[in-house]
């Protein structure tokens, strides 16, 4: 039996009664026109809170390599960061991205970059060339941060990005020179900077750059600013429910936004200490780590809760883990089971929260003492006001049970500002005055949302966004692919995968090692997320009379749903 | 059919030549592929397909488990388990 202590939160009732951002504000110390700079947040102030020796940051690799970080300890190493950067020559709204798995110069780096006043573009380090080549390009980026692993990835598409200036290398050994252009940088070895003014940002200065996909044009940068960190803290705060003696372990990877918003910003700017294991999935890993220290707040996605369930129960009992106390999940839909599961299996619900990488910080979520409805993302976290539109008039719709689309109202803190040089794409997510998510839902008669499904034909694959406009790009450049249309196929563990269909080009036959060789390609050339798991060869694609190809009829058939509408399909 | 020796060294050269990224990285017979992090649960998908085709066998789902491809080693036992091989 778990003990119960009294939620952050309190009454969810009466927090939306009087709920003002300025809580977080006061909480924090920050007044209106105020300097307010993420990395200072995280670090300095909570030194001068006098938690400088408290343990930040516990980051264990292959083989049990264990590092620890006190937040003094962050304090320094975003010093000597943000300051080598200066002693490079890299400005403040320049653009560095990291590129790194998930070790700690990749936490530490995030900050340094911040407290420079830099704009931090974490990307996600299984991305392959073209993907990067695509993102870096885009945002301009003036510096990479990335170890001997990747290096090779940005060394291949060096040549065409003419605003990247430096390549630094955070491990390198010495053992092969590095090219022009390289430098490397050692943490440990570098002399610890104790003095670094944080650049003196404003609530609307830059701060990250994470890329997301969309169904047409290329990946999209979205912007956030320093002012990101009023949401950022206080949804850390009641939905995470984090408090001073958690020992907290977010799984997600700060090449993506939890990574960052929960994975970096919340904790810290809360002064929590927070765990990070990385190494790949493997049940009685994750569990061991969770035992070994003693994780009271785990905030973890439905890909990797599922992969635990189908790993059994028997692993479960082989561990204590009743530490936990508090438990969380993002990224995609979470299963009614999946809820039922975790109950049953560790004593706690995981509770599902809602948002996306343009707002931020959770939107919709099952707050700590809400009754949690499995299935359900439950209600919008106060100061946010969630809606459901008409699909066609994008009007409020007033009636339960029925398909809209979700949408909120503009002006909380993490809401994006932009899409990096796309004003179009960003004018586009607003219709009658509100954000358009993109997602489809219910809300039922206790004003609980439901999930139903993407309103477009972005393919969410265990949480992440995959363009099938971007992989059918790519697919393009086989010498074998004459065309193709990409979908989302249902799967069991990852909701969604990619699925192409592709006709190949006159004198090449299909066959079981084509269909690999075009796995590998895409693989390499963007990344595993997006790498169709499944290929079907086929004579032709359906298409419109004016020679679109119709990617719903394709989907539809894969989700065994109608095809719906097809009086504008081109007949053979 | 081939011999275990042989699938050990084709399903290692293969990792190598697929998989690892950092040229400089040790992999051999027993290196922790998916908990090492080098072949994730997305690529695993693409090396059961190799498999597949090279050893024209089929391994269901449920065997196609991250314990069961966490090594070349251990890669190799599931195929054999689903090929007859000569020792």
């Amino acid at each position: 039996m778990k003990t119960t202590i009294p939620s952050n939160i309190g009454s969810y009732e009466a927090r939306l009664k009087d709920f003002s951002w300025s809580i977080a504000e006061k909480e924090l110390g920050y007044r209106p026109g105020d300097d307010i700079n993420i990395a200072w947040y995280c670090t300095d102030r909570i030194c001068k809170m006098g938690k400088a020796s408290k343990t930040a940051f516990i980051w264990e690799g292959l083989g049990g390599a264990e590092k620890k970080y006190t937040f003094n300890d962050l304090r320094l190493a975003s010093n000597t960061i943000a300051s080598f950067f200066k002693g490079l020559g890299i400005r403040r709204e320049q653009r560095v991205c990291l590129f790194m798995d998930r070790i700690p110069e990749l936490y530490l780096g995030f900050l340094g970059v911040l407290k420079l006043g830099a704009v931090a573009q974490p990307l996600f380090s299984a991305f392959g060339d073209e993907s990067l080549l695509v993102r870096l390009e885009n945002a301009q980026t003036t510096a990479v941060m990335t170890t001997h692993k990747h290096v090779n990835k940005v060394r291949k598409i060096r040549e065409k990005l003419p605003h990247l200036k430096h390549i630094i290398v955070v491990d390198d050994q010495g053992k092969k020179p590095l090219q022009a252009g390289e430098v490397a940088f050692s943490l440990e070895k570098a002399e610890p900077v104790e003095d670094f003014q944080a650049a003196a940002t404003k609530a609307e200065s830059p701060s990250v750059l994470h890329y997301t996909s969309g169904t047409t044009g290329q990946p999209k940068g979205v912007r956030h600013v320093h002012y990101s960190l009023i949401s950022q803290y206080l949804t850390a705060k009641w939905v995470l429910d984090l408090r001073d003696d958690d020992m907290y372990w977010c799984t997600a990877d700060p090449g993506w936004v939890t990574g960052t918003s929960y994975g970096i910003i919340g904790p810290w700017s809360l002064g929590v200490t927070q765990c990070v294991l990385d190494v790949g999935f493997s049940a009685d890993a994750w569990y061991q780590f969770i035992e070994k220290h003693k994780i009271t707040m785990w905030y973890s996605a439905p890909t990797a809760i599922r992969s635990l369930m189908k790993a059994g129960e028997e692993v479960v009992k082989k561990h204590d883990l009743s530490s936990l106390r508090h438990l969380a999940s993002v990224g995609e839909p979470l299963n009614a089971e999946a809820v039922v599961w975790s109950q049953r299996v560790f004593g706690l619900p995981f509770h599902d929260s809602y948002w996306q990488t343009e707002t931020g910080s959770i939107m919709i979520t099952n707050l700590p003492g809400m009754k949690i409805k499995p299935g359900s993302m439950a209600k919008p976290f106060p100061g946010i006001t969630a809606t459901l539109l008409d699909l066609a008039t994008f009007e409020p719709m007033n009636s339960t049970g029925k398909v809209g689309l979700i949408a909120v109202r503009p002006g909380w803190p993490a809401m994006l500002r932009g899409y990096w040089n796309n004003e179009e794409a960003y004018k586009k997510k607003f219709r009658n005055g509100w954000y358009l998510t993109g997602d489809r839902a219910t809300i039922d008669q206790d004003g609980y949302f439901w999930f139903v499904g993407r309103d477009d034909d972005v393919i969410n694959t265990a949480g992440h966004l995959v363009s099938p406009f971007e992989v059918e790009s790519v697919l393009l450049e086989h010498p074998a692919v004459a065309e193709s249309a990409v979908v989302s196929k249902p799967d069991e563990i990852n909701m969604e995968v990619v699925k192409a269909f592709v006709t190949l080009k006159p004198g090449r036959q299909p066959s079981d090692d084509l269909q690999l060789e075009i796995m590998n390609f895409i693989r390499k050339k963007l990344s595993p997320l997006a790498m169709p798991q499944e290929i079907e060869f086929t004579p032709s694609l359906p298409k419109t009379r004016s020679g679109k190809i119709m990617r719903r009829v394709l989907k539809a058939k894969e989700w065994g749903q109608e095809i719906g509408d097809i009086s504008t399909l081109e007949n053979d | 059919m081939a011999t275990t020796q042989e699938i050990r060294e084709i399903v290692l050269k293969y990792v190598k030549e697929e998989y690892v990224e950092d040229e400089d990285q040790v992999v051999d017979f027993s290196t922790p592929l998916i908990s090492g992090g080098i072949v994730d649960s997305f690529s695993m998908v693409s090396l059961k397909r190799f498999l597949e085709n090279k050893y024209k066998i089929r391994i269901p789902d449920h065997k196609a488990t991250p314990e069961a491809f966490d090594s070349v080693d251990k890669i190799t036992r599931l195929v054999e388990s689903f090929a007859g091989v000569k020792n």
